[in-house]
């Protein structure tokens, strides 16, 4: 039925209302708000926010102050749901809804099938969350008896179609994005105003169909239209759902007996299952018998098709109510199933589309094309049902109910698409593409189960929230760019050398030299990587400058260089793509707009599953709400603010003291080490030799504490003075790495000068060697001297990579024992001192250590800084990386576990991780600057290393371009690489850059407007 | 899961765990759910028990693990938030339930919790900011208007077990 004047004051309503300018804003902003399809929308009628939008403007206008237009809005709220359109697209509405992958009308009702004539809708079963649009008062129980699964009704389409937005493509779902176009934020919305229309869908006819009833002709529904308009005329203007749905069993039974149908009261007699069974016989003869044209049929199918589904439902709410579990359910399925699946086989061998159990049914049906697209189409709708079906928040019955039904009719179905050959051939195929399916299936719980630390990171998340876990899990992250870098160095530089370069001995740069023989085999040269270590594939002096080697003709300096580029490629790449992926995760994160509600909403961490991590939950969201609730009252009231304001100077000036003093410090340790090393090691201590690193890892272990108690000074909210923290600390290890560089930038221009004196003294050797035996012949080397003997230079490149292997050893052994001395050990005392005590150990003075998430961030990836900058000096060092990575990931689990406490101080994992990343590419940058100095400007040493004997490293690539490739491509090469072209080409970057620059800002403002807009429009 | 659920029953009815159902005292002894505060809601939102214990059959056990698992979408894993805090299951929330929550949240020491007129300001500064249509109470789109915005709802919106 359709409320013509209702409908029509509708449309005028809106007409009205949107002469006026104002309407059109209050949709859009409605729409943007509640992100909702405002069709299908998940709305609780009156609570749908349009609702309080339609009010105000009604209210605003003054019409008749909306009492009687707000009864009319309620009403066609009660109905349904609300659409609105642009004007100027026209479509039949049947384009436009589409059967079966029915837009939900609304949350209760579900769109069934569709017809040119009808539209049945069905109702969805929504029991838990009845919706409140009873101001009659009515009963919570009849409210959600109304839209029981299963209950049908059905709706004429003679109300205005011409209305309609564009129709719906193949397989297309209206999505929210859609909706999106016709109303977008009013800032950016092209359309006028005035082109808003309204228009009202009335409920026509509901009728009650017990499951496998079907939907009558025309005749009947229009009988039963004029019924229920009597009926609604009766009940009064407001047709309460209640009212509705007596009627509605009226009429069924009415209908009923107009149709004659005979078995009607059988069924009703009859157990309920057992009826339906029948009911669908009766619905698949009524077709047979049926003289309606396609449309009708596939209507029919459709109709038996949601009875089976009723069926099921049915069986499965039984099941539950009765306390049968699910086996027993599945055996009661099961005859169930074997019965289904007998008629679908009936079926196949009858080429008959629809399901039929029943014995008089055998008229045949030639399937149309029409019917086998349709058919398609509904096999394709169940397909997309399948696959959505977890997205939908049904109770899991539903959800395995639903599912099985949509499987069984894809399966039914998609045999009967294929004909003849093809069929055979269409079911190997779906078998095959099962089969596939549930390999991936495998194979991705295969994935996840191999992911290591899985489970401990699981545990250590349960017990210290999130943030926690996410120190694990970029320390995963880190081990596997490092198992990466390994593989690389490890692959392509030291197993080649060691395979097939020369053995050791053979040459003098492979050879320990005779005056540190002694102490070669020393226990130190595990510590400090001398003696023998130095001599080996780890370093980089133990390489030749061979261009190939071995039988494979590996070239050796072209992979050491490559290599070495390649490592700092792939981090940033790596790096960036990470960030990247996080930026798009964390989206518009920064609104700041629900603040209060986000505190309220999200702010439990439901991984939490210690008691006590609890308690500091608790803790910690009350001093939130407490902190946020006091910003709110007096958000600008700041108190003595000379005097915070002198503290924060002070603090800042200490802390800029600290820094510079730690520099300086480690720049004189550097210096003074130099000393040692030119007077020679031999005659200092242990200290002495390794000064810089101790000295380094000390600064390193004591700074941030310092500067956590110069912060305290500050009185800074908790968050910023974290920030503070972070920002000094990294610019404590900033400094100290780069007073450490330049230190050892002295010491190679040392080296280098040294260099030149052996190179000298190297040559008067030579001769004096040659002269005293047989001078003339040169070209081979004839007298053997052992290559111990022979004098050689200094290799900086060694030293630079020595240096930077010491320091990661230090720097791993101090985080070591920091955990064992300051965590393990303390607690231990803590523990069991506690008893006999004068204080509470556990809650005073000492307590237990709490997990510092951002100390152990920043050394993580100040270490793995160092690891990037020494790694072409020293390809061994990506593996020792990989050691201490692998074995800080146990002992910090083990020390996290046994001896730490949940922290108090809350420090968000999801905000942070790219925060993270950002220094990371930050300390990549900084630190791949000096080893690309370094290669670029710097020449290596004369006889060690694989680029020994050429002026600079990356000669390598030219004398591989000449050597190896045709001539024409050096040419190329040459051209590629003269300035005329790479001076275009990095304009041409640069200016790309600027532009994409310019519209990503230009978004976040259009973006920050709308929010304002919306800001503004609520609080209107 | 099926493992961990059939720990949660009795000996004898281990066998046919599908058809069994768990007590909600048994549920709750679950160590991912012990600490929670709205362990309680939990249990009401997932059972489909009839008569009101809060029982679990299997069916509903997976259920909960779905809809708290990773690859829910942040849909459904609002719905179902919207659910637990719905405490009085009107499908608003209103007043009363706002402050359940927020007592559910401060955790039961007398100290933690907020006092009257905190209460009362922090209600009101949360239904200034989510309550669109200003009607008292927020409803389900509201709520997930909200929730969809915050960065860290989906990741701590989970249990793993």
């Amino acid at each position: 039925m359709i409320q013509d004047d209702g409908c029509e004051s509708h449309i005028m309503l809106a007409a009205d209302l949107s002469s006026s300018g104002q309407p059109l804003q209050l949709f859009g902003i409605c729409d943007a708000l509640s992100h909702v399809d405002l069709r299908s929308g998940e709305r609780d009628s009156c609570h749908h926010p349009l609702f309080g939008a339609l009010q105000q403007v009604l209210a605003a206008q003054g019409k008749g102050a909306g009492s009687t237009k707000n009864k009319e809005i309620l009403g066609f709220y009660e109905h349904f749901s609300v659409y609105f359109f642009t004007e100027g697209i026209r479509a039949h509405w049947k384009d436009w809804v589409k059967p079966g992958a029915a837009p939900v009308l609304c949350r209760h009702l579900q769109l069934d099938q569709l017809s040119s004539e009808t539209l049945v809708i069905q109702g969805r079963g929504h029991k838990v969350f009845p919706a409140p649009w009873d101001h009659g008062g009515l009963q919570e129980e009849a409210r959600m008896d109304c839209w029981e699964t299963g209950k049908v009704c059905q709706l004429p389409v003679d109300w205005d179609v011409s209305r309609l937005p564009r129709p719906l493509k193949n397989n297309e779902e209206r999505s929210r994005d859609d909706i999106g176009q016709f109303f977008q934020y009013p800032g950016m919305n092209p359309i006028k105003p005035h082109r808003f229309m309204c228009i009202q869908v009335e409920q026509q006819v509901l009728k009650q169909v017990q499951g496998g009833s079907d939907v009558d002709n025309e005749e009947g529904s229009a009988a039963e239209n004029e019924e229920n308009v009597g009926g609604i005329d009766k009940g009064g203007k407001r047709a309460t759902p209640r009212t509705r749905r007596g009627h509605a069993r009226g009429r069924a039974r009415h209908g009923g007996e107009e149709d004659e149908d005979d078995e009607d009261g059988t069924r009703r007699a009859g157990h309920r299952r057992h009826r339906n069974r029948r009911g669908r016989g009766r619905a698949a003869g009524n077709e047979g018998s049926d003289s309606d044209g396609d449309p009708a049929k596939a209507r029919k199918n459709q109709a038996n098709q949601k009875s089976k589904e009723d069926d099921e439902d049915e069986e499965d709410e039984k099941g539950g109510k009765s306390g049968k579990g699910k086996n027993e359910k599945k055996q009661d399925k099961k005859p169930d199933k074997k019965g289904k699946k007998e008629k679908a086989n009936k079926k196949k061998k009858d080429k008959k589309k629809s399901g039929s159990g029943s014995d008089s049914d055998s008229e045949e049906e030639q399937i149309t094309e029409e019917e086998l697209a349709k058919l398609k189409e509904e096999v394709e709708e169940k397909k997309k049902l399948i696959a959505t079906l977890r997205n939908k928040p049904w109770k899991m019955k539903k959800k395995l109910s639903v599912l099985k039904e949509a499987q069984l009719f894809v399966e039914k179905f998609e045999g009967a698409l294929g004909k003849g050959k093809g069929k055979k051939f269409y079911a190997y195929k779906v078998m095959m593409t099962k089969k596939w399916m549930k390999f991936q299936r495998d194979f991705e719980n295969f994935k996840t189960a191999c992911i290591p630390w899985e489970m401990k990171i699981k545990e250590i998340e349960s017990h210290f929230g999130s943030s926690v876990a996410s120190y694990f899990i970029f320390l995963r992250w880190m081990y596997g760019i490092n198992m990466i870098l390994f593989g690389l160095t490890f692959g392509l530089v030291m197993v080649p050398e060691a395979l097939m370069g020369k053995p050791y001995g053979s040459l003098p740069r492979k050879t320990v030299p005779r005056a540190e023989e002694a102490s070669a085999m020393n226990f130190a040269t595990l510590w400090d990587f001398s003696g023998f270590a130095q001599y080996s594939v780890l370093f980089y002096g133990y390489y030749n400058n061979q261009r190939t080697i071995g039988w494979l003709k590996f070239r050796m300096p072209l992979s050491y260089f490559l290599v070495g580029v390649g490592t700092i490629g792939y981090s940033f790449m790596i790096v960036i793509r990470t960030m990247a992926r996080n930026a798009n995760e964390e989206g518009g994160g920064d609104d700041t707009s629900f603040n209060f509600s986000w505190k309220m909403f999200t702010s439990w961490d439901y991984l939490i599953g210690n008691p006590e991590t609890a308690d500091n939950k608790f803790a910690s969201i009350t001093t939130s709400f407490k902190e946020a609730i006091v910003e709110e009252q007096e958000s600008r009231k700041e108190e003595n603010i000379h005097l915070t304001r002198f503290l924060r100077v002070l603090a800042n000036f200490l802390a800029l003291c600290t820094l510079a003093g730690s520099g300086y410090l480690i720049f004189f340790v550097v210096r003074r080490s130099q000393k040692f090393a030119l007077e020679g090691l031999e005659n200092y201590g242990w200290w002495e030799r390794n000064e810089v690193n101790m000295v380094m890892s000390l600064l390193g272990m004591f700074c941030p504490t310092l500067f956590d108690v110069i912060s305290s000074l500050e009185n800074y909210h908790p968050r910023i003075a974290l920030r503070w923290q972070l920002g000094r600390i990294f610019a404590l290890f900033l400094g100290n790495l780069y007073t450490f560089i330049i230190a050892l930038m002295d010491e190679i221009n040392l080296k280098l000068e040294e260099e030149k004196v052996v190179k000298y003294n190297m040559s008067i050797w030579e001769a004096s060697l040659y002269n005293g035996t047989i001078p003339e012949n040169s070209t081979a080397p004839p007298i053997q001297v052992d290559p111990a003997d022979v004098p050689r230079g200094p290799c900086w490149e060694t030293m630079v990579g020595q240096e930077f292997v010491r320091l990661t050893v230090s720097d791993t052994m101090t985080t070591y024992i920091t955990i064992l001395i300051g965590d393990f050990l303390r607690a231990v005392f803590v523990r069991f001192f506690n008893y006999c005590w004068c204080w509470d150990l556990e809650y005073g003075f000492p307590s237990y250590s709490e997990f510092d998430i951002s100390g152990n961030v920043l050394g993580l990836i100040f270490n793995q800084g160092m690891i990037w900058m020494g790694s072409f000096y020293a390809p061994c060092l990506p593996a020792i990386n990989v050691f201490r990575l692998h074995t800080s990931m146990y002992l910090q689990c083990w020390a996290v576990m046994c001896c730490n406490v949940p922290q108090e101080r809350v420090f968000k994992a999801s905000r942070s991780n790219n925060f993270y990343m950002a220094m990371l590419l930050f300390i990549l940058f900084l630190s791949t600057l000096p080893a690309v100095y370094t290669i670029v400007s710097i020449p290596p040493s004369f006889d060690c290393g694989p680029f020994s004997g050429k002026t600079r490293m990356f000669e390598v690539i030219s004398e591989t371009l000449e050597h190896d490739f045709p001539s024409w491509f050096g040419k190329v090469f040459g051209y590629a690489s003269n300035p005329g072209l790479i001076l275009p080409f990095i304009l041409l970057m640069v200016l790309s850059i600027y532009y994409l620059n310019a519209t990503s800002k230009s978004y976040k403002e259009a973006n920050l407007e709308l929010k304002k807009k919306l800001q503004t429009s609520r609080r209107k | 899961a099926y493992k961990r659920f059939r720990e949660l029953l009795p000996k004898e009815e281990r066998e046919n765990a599908c058809s069994a159902r768990v007590p909600k005292s048994r549920i709750l002894t679950l160590p991912e759910l012990r600490a929670n505060p709205f362990q309680h809601r939990i249990c009401r939102v997932f059972s489909t028990s009839d008569n009101g214990d809060d029982s679990m059959s299997f069916e509903d056990f997976l259920d909960m693990l779905s809809v708290f698992s990773d690859s829910a979408t942040s849909d459904i894993k609002s719905h179902y938030a919207f659910r637990i805090f719905d405490f009085d299951d009107d499908g608003t929330l209103d007043r009363k339930d706002l402050e359940k929550l927020v007592n559910c949240l401060t955790g039961q020491g007398k100290e933690s919790q907020l006092s009257n007129e905190e209460m009362e300001q922090l209600i009101r500064n949360i239904l200034e900011e989510s309550d669109i249509d200003k009607d008292g109470t927020i409803n389900l789109s509201e709520f997930q208007h909200v929730v969809s915005r915050s960065p860290d709802f989906t990741s701590s919106f989970k249990i793993i077990l």
